[in-house]
């Protein structure tokens, strides 16, 4: 009994919220162009779900939020990597990187469409640099903390800089890797639905924004229930990843 | 490293840098004046600096930056003020937390901009729309930071206030807060990023004066040079507020390095 009450306590905050809003949609509100009825909001799910436009829309936003950050990821592992073993690079880097990065991403929203037009490019380019910065600070500085042994025993082995880079450095920061690409995944999906929603005509964001404009807000409501679904889930199996792929390389976390 | 060549690697580290940075700008204006990458899209850095001076001599750009940099500054402030309050409510209670935080867990991931067709349906498009979607996006990584940093206190310390029979305000004030005050002061910096963010899609999708509408007029326009002055404008906000934030941080954190 007290399990149960324990297991039930995260529920009744959020089942009471819908719960008034059910009532308040029903009474005070009803017929309104802003608020509808979580009720109303689950048939419109149902709706969605039965078109198809649920699932190309889920697609195209995790399609671009996830070839982002595989474009974005890459390529600051790369230099994460280079920057790492290099204390001169780094140093010759420092101010470029720092002027660069505060850039904030949407700010490239309007760029990215004189560039690309509207579409899978405009939005994945996007990510790629969002996700970009934060993973190139977080593999540098796991680089960095590599035991200085392993980098003593690839000197004495007379490996050569990629031998070094593939045999040695790559395997001792994975599980560091994965703390970056946890933090990646979570940019990279907010910032592929800001630019649906600012700009780009497809994915979740977009749907969501044209239910409100065409005044359905129970469809509103619905995307933005399933977009909040869809983003605790990725993160926990990001999280999930992160502890496994620790666990496996024998690391506390 | 080496203590005794710290002064001179100090002094190179800038020179290398400054160095790779100017190389940049050149390789910019490379592709830009040869026409390997198009003007539409990328101007010369010379068209920028011009579109900078311009904006800037006729005060248009000016009141941009001062309307997006206002707009981001009162969601921070609102974030942080309500963050740290809701975060300490939540936090000094363990059955308030039981409760309340499988809730906020599950609110964080969502993207603030998502909230924007909420907002504009319930507050239409308007400015205090706008601030009050960045207030809420912002605050997040305040008020988890401030319910972590509570809910971390040292068992002893407890016990210290159980025995000095403190009030619980006087535990919040004395103890719950400078034990997370690291943790609230890293969630602030993270607000401002976030606050500068919102406040920039909120301007675009709500055509509220300031950077984000003028660079989406300018790309819309196809001019590509005052696009990339406001570019520059909010890189240098972003590097501003955030520059003065981790001063802010070493100053205040002072206590925790002997």
């Amino acid at each position: 009994m007290t399990k149960l009450a324990s297991w039930l306590k995260p529920w009744w905050v959020p089942l009471a919220l819908l719960l008034v809003l059910e009532v308040y949609a029903r009474t005070v509100g009803s017929g309104s162009d802003t608020l509808a009825p979580p009720s109303a909001a689950l048939v419109a799910f149902g709706g969605a779900l039965r078109d198809g436009s649920l699932v190309s829309a889920t697609a195209f936003t995790l399609g671009a939020a996830g070839l982002g950050l595989l474009v974005g990821g890459a390529l600051a592992i790369l230099l994460g990597i280079v920057l790492g073993i290099s204390k001169r690079a780094a140093d010759a880097s420092f101010f470029s990187i720092e002027v660069l990065r505060p850039i904030p991403s949407v700010a490239l929203i309007p760029l990215s469409m004189l560039m690309f037009g509207f579409g899978l490019r405009m939005e994945f380019a996007i990510v790629a640099f969002a996700s970009f910065w934060p993973m190139l600070v977080l593999t540098q500085s796991a680089v960095r903390q590599i035991e200085p042994t392993y980098l003593e025993v690839s000197a004495v082995l007379g490996l050569t800089p990629l031998q070094r880079s593939l045999k040695v450095i790559l395997p001792a920061i994975v599980p560091r890797l994965f703390v970056a690409l946890r933090l990646g995944v979570a940019i990279a999906l907010v910032v592929a639905v800001t630019v649906e929603i600012a700009a780009n005509p497809n994915g979740m964001g977009y749907a969501m924004m044209i239910a409100q404009q065409s005044l359905d807000p129970a469809l509103m409501l619905a995307w933005l229930a399933w977009i909040g679904v869809i983003g605790y889930v990725v993160n926990v199996a990001a999280l999930r990843l992160q502890h496994w792929v620790a666990h496996k390389m024998g690391v506390a976390t | 490293m080496n203590p005794r060549k710290q002064g001179g690697s100090r002094w190179q580290a800038w020179t290398a840098s400054t160095f790779v940075f100017a190389l940049l700008l050149a390789a910019w204006w490379a592709a830009s004046t040869s026409g390997w990458v198009s003007r539409v899209f990328l101007p010369t850095p010379a068209a920028t600096l011009d579109a900078l001076r311009s904006g800037l001599a006729n005060g248009e750009l000016l009141a941009f930056s001062a309307a997006t940099t206002t707009r981001m500054l009162q969601g921070w402030l609102l974030a942080s003020l309500l963050g740290i309050a809701l975060g300490a409510a939540v936090g000094v209670s363990t059955q308030l937390r039981a409760y309340l935080q499988p809730t906020l867990e599950f609110l964080r991931p969502l993207p603030a901009s998502a909230l924007l067709p909420l907002a504009i349906a319930i507050f239409g498009l308007s400015a205090n729309m706008v601030l009050a979607v960045v207030a809420f996006g912002a605050m997040w990584p305040v008020l988890l930071a401030t319910v972590h940093g509570l809910a971390s206190v040292d068992t002893r310390l407890k016990e210290v206030a159980a025995c000095l029979e403190m009030s619980r305000p006087a535990v919040i004030f004395k103890i719950g807060l400078p034990n997370a005050l690291p943790d609230i002061l890293a969630g602030m910096r993270l607000s401002m990023t976030v606050s500068l963010i919102v406040a920039v899609v909120g301007e675009m999708i709500a055509s509220q004066q300031g950077l984000g509408q003028a660079i989406l007029l300018a790309a819309r326009s196809y001019h590509a040079n005052e696009l990339f002055a406001g570019i520059v404008l909010l890189g240098l906000i972003g590097f501003v507020s955030n520059g003065l934030l981790a001063l802010a941080e070493k100053k205040l954190l002072r206590w925790q390095t002997p």
